[in-house]
């Protein structure tokens, strides 16, 4: 039950012209992409441009409009609760229950996801060494700083240990160390075979990732590797001085601003 | 399974140290039955009488012992004519007027139609109902032998009937008051800890969990009913000590009967948190929603039977008029599962309903 044939597929999550419309507002419009097993991919955009709505249909919270999404192997439209078995989810608000310690947090989830005996027993454990929370079983939620509540998020999300995992906005509130202890996990993990898919719009995030998508206006706006973006945005803009390369925050503004040129298409 | 119990013990560890949840739902009902009990008290003991005995026989005078044995009222002063019954009746010195007429003991002998003529202050509507609701006791326990009418002149009295057999309004309104206070608190309770999670956020990490619906509904709504079965029982047993409601009937029965009523309840609770998005609205709406149809068309203070027939309607999907008549029936009456059985199916109907609609409006996505 536990664990989930992963298949062959270098490919963990495979999203074809994904649309969801709310009445007459279009708030993913047509977005297609896939990210690689192991891969960290970040979802860049300002508020509002789609990134949560996104994640929701990936995640089987929200039903597609049109448009298909495989995550895990699993058609997100056909099988949501299948698909809610493979992933891992964990967003800004890192929703623990405050009048709960820190272990009735984790038994409390590793319930929902089915654990019990040896396998919760390991997990916990896990789940208090990642947290750096050994010894502090018994101390209530509401107690906890905001890094602390961060990685025991993080390792309530991570019990069941899903082959995919989605951060939405996952370091807001959190001081500068705590968040660069999370990205040091986030990379751990991702070498050792965890898909991470993570939004945010802090830039120096998305610089952590392997390949970036930019959301506008609940379209990409532009897709790839950081460095070749800003390559990109260099040779466009024919700078005299190669060498100094655009940063990311040129690239974002380029894209938006450019994004809003041509909106008006549709 | 597994997932009903995750869920299940993790509210009631949450309940556990959230002392002040605990404190409203088990003792604020049982403050506000001692609150409204006394207030909502239609009673009145030793009504000022005059009496005009223009017959003055024996029998004549045994039917005013028999007023003033009663307690209910209590005589002070005679009238000998019409004039001073007015002023009497003007000055406030008397709110209720008995005239025996001439020829009352003699008519009476002859097992003849005898009249007797009460006269009722109409300020207060229902103080001159519930005195003539005395009055009328009265007359009959007095044994006046079969014919014998009651004739009353009243002023601007709605006559209505307020009363149960034993004219206590009391046993009449605290079952209704039981019903209120039980509503309120399952629906307050389950609509504020869902939307709880909501606002925490937990309420999405739980729908991102591979956990169905009704299992989440179901554990989350099971602490709840314990809880607000447990202070139900408290609040009746308050009223037993308190007002003196009876208990004719079988335990056994009145808690089913209420755990119908509170499933019915908490999925009225659970079908609010799906519209309220913070704690306040959810408790407004909540109260709202349990206080007014409980309230006013229930039948606790407003009988069905004198409401215009749209309203009449409308009461059939209260719940609380279900659980009233059963409530009162085996209190009151010793009513058994038998009898009680329309108003349990009824209130199984409607548990069913709102649950699962709950279901569906929390499943939507």
């Amino acid at each position: 039950m536990s664990s989930i044939p992963a298949g062959d597929d270098p490919v963990a999550i495979r999203v074809e012209h994904l649309t969801r419309r709310f009445g007459a507002f279009t708030a993913v419009d047509d977005v297609s992409f896939e990210v690689k097993r192991g891969e960290v991919f970040g979802f860049l955009g300002s508020n509002g441009a789609g990134k949560s709505t996104t994640i929701r249909m990936l995640c089987g919270l929200l039903k597609p409009t049109s448009g298909r999404a495989d995550v895990g192997g699993i058609d997100v439209g056909r099988d949501p609760e299948g698909v809610k078995r493979r992933i891992g989810y964990m967003s800004q608000r890192f929703s623990l229950y405050e009048l709960l310690t820190v272990d009735q947090n984790i038994r409390f989830y590793g319930g929902l996801y089915g654990l019990s005996g040896e396998r919760l027993a390991r997990r916990r454990t896990f789940t208090l060494e990642m947290a750096g929370l050994v010894g502090r079983e018994n101390v209530l939620t509401r107690t906890l700083s905001g890094g602390w509540r961060q990685r025991l998020a993080l390792g309530c999300a991570l019990l069941h240990e899903p082959p995919i995992l989605f951060l939405d906005e996952p370091t807001g509130g959190v001081d500068p160390v705590s968040r660069r202890d999370f990205w040091r996990l986030i990379d751990d993990m991702a070498r050792a075979g965890t898909t991470v898919l993570v939004t945010t719009h802090y830039l120096d995030e998305a610089e952590r990732c392997d390949r970036v998508a930019i959301i506008h206006g609940g379209r990409i706006a532009a897709m790839g590797p950081t460095r070749e973006l800003k390559r990109a945005l260099a040779a466009r803009r024919a700078r005299a001085d190669q060498d100094v390369l655009p940063t990311l925050e040129d690239v974002f503004i380029d894209v938006v601003t450019d994004a809003a040129g041509a909106g008006a298409t549709t | 399974m597994n997932h009903f119990w995750a869920v299940a013990i993790k509210e009631l560890r949450q309940i556990r140290r959230d002392r002040r949840t605990l404190m409203v739902m088990l003792f604020l009902p049982g403050f506000f039955l001692l609150l409204y009990g006394y207030a909502l008290n239609f009673d009145i003991r030793h009504v000022a009488l005059v009496v005009q005995d223009r017959d003055a026989t024996a029998e004549s005078r045994r039917l005013v012992s028999r007023f003033v044995e009663s307690t209910y009222f209590e005589l002070v002063g005679t009238a000998t004519s019409d004039a001073e019954i007015g002023r009497a009746l003007d000055s406030g010195v008397a709110r209720a007027v008995l005239v025996i007429p001439e020829g009352f003991g003699h008519d009476l002998a002859q097992r003849m139609p005898v009249t007797v003529q009460v006269l009722l202050n109409g300020d207060n509507a229902n103080t001159a109902t519930t005195v003539l609701g005395y009055t009328t006791a009265v007359l009959r326990e007095a044994s006046i032998p079969a014919g014998a009418s009651v004739t009353t002149r009243l002023a601007l009295v709605e006559p209505r009937i307020w009363y149960n057999p034993e004219l206590r309004s009391t046993l009449f309104l605290v079952p209704g008051l039981i019903a209120y206070l039980s509503m309120i608190t399952a629906v307050v309770s389950t609509a504020l800890s869902i939307v709880r999670e909501k606002e925490n956020g937990t309420m999405e990490q739980i729908r991102m969990a591979p956990i169905s619906t009704p299992a989440f509904i179901i554990g989350k709504a099971a602490p709840y009913l314990v809880l607000s079965q447990i202070s139900g029982i408290l609040v009746i047993l308050a009223a037993m000590v308190l007002f003196g409601l009876p208990m004719q009937g079988n335990w056994l029965t009145l808690n089913l009967v209420l755990a119908m009523f509170l499933i019915g309840a908490i999925g009225t609770g659970l079908l609010v948190s799906t519209i309220a998005e913070t704690q306040q609205v959810a408790f407004q709406i909540g109260s709202l929603v349990a206080f007014l149809p409980t309230f006013v068309l229930s039948g606790f203070i407003f009988p069905i039977a004198s409401m215009p027939i749209g309203l009449q309607y409308v009461s059939t999907v209260v719940p609380a008029r279900y659980f009233l008549i059963a409530l009162r029936g085996i209190v009151l009456k010793g009513s058994d599962l038998i009898t009680v059985w329309p108003s349990v199916a009824a209130l199984v109907v409607y548990a069913f309903l709102v649950m699962g609609l709950a279901s569906l409006r929390l499943a939507r996505r």
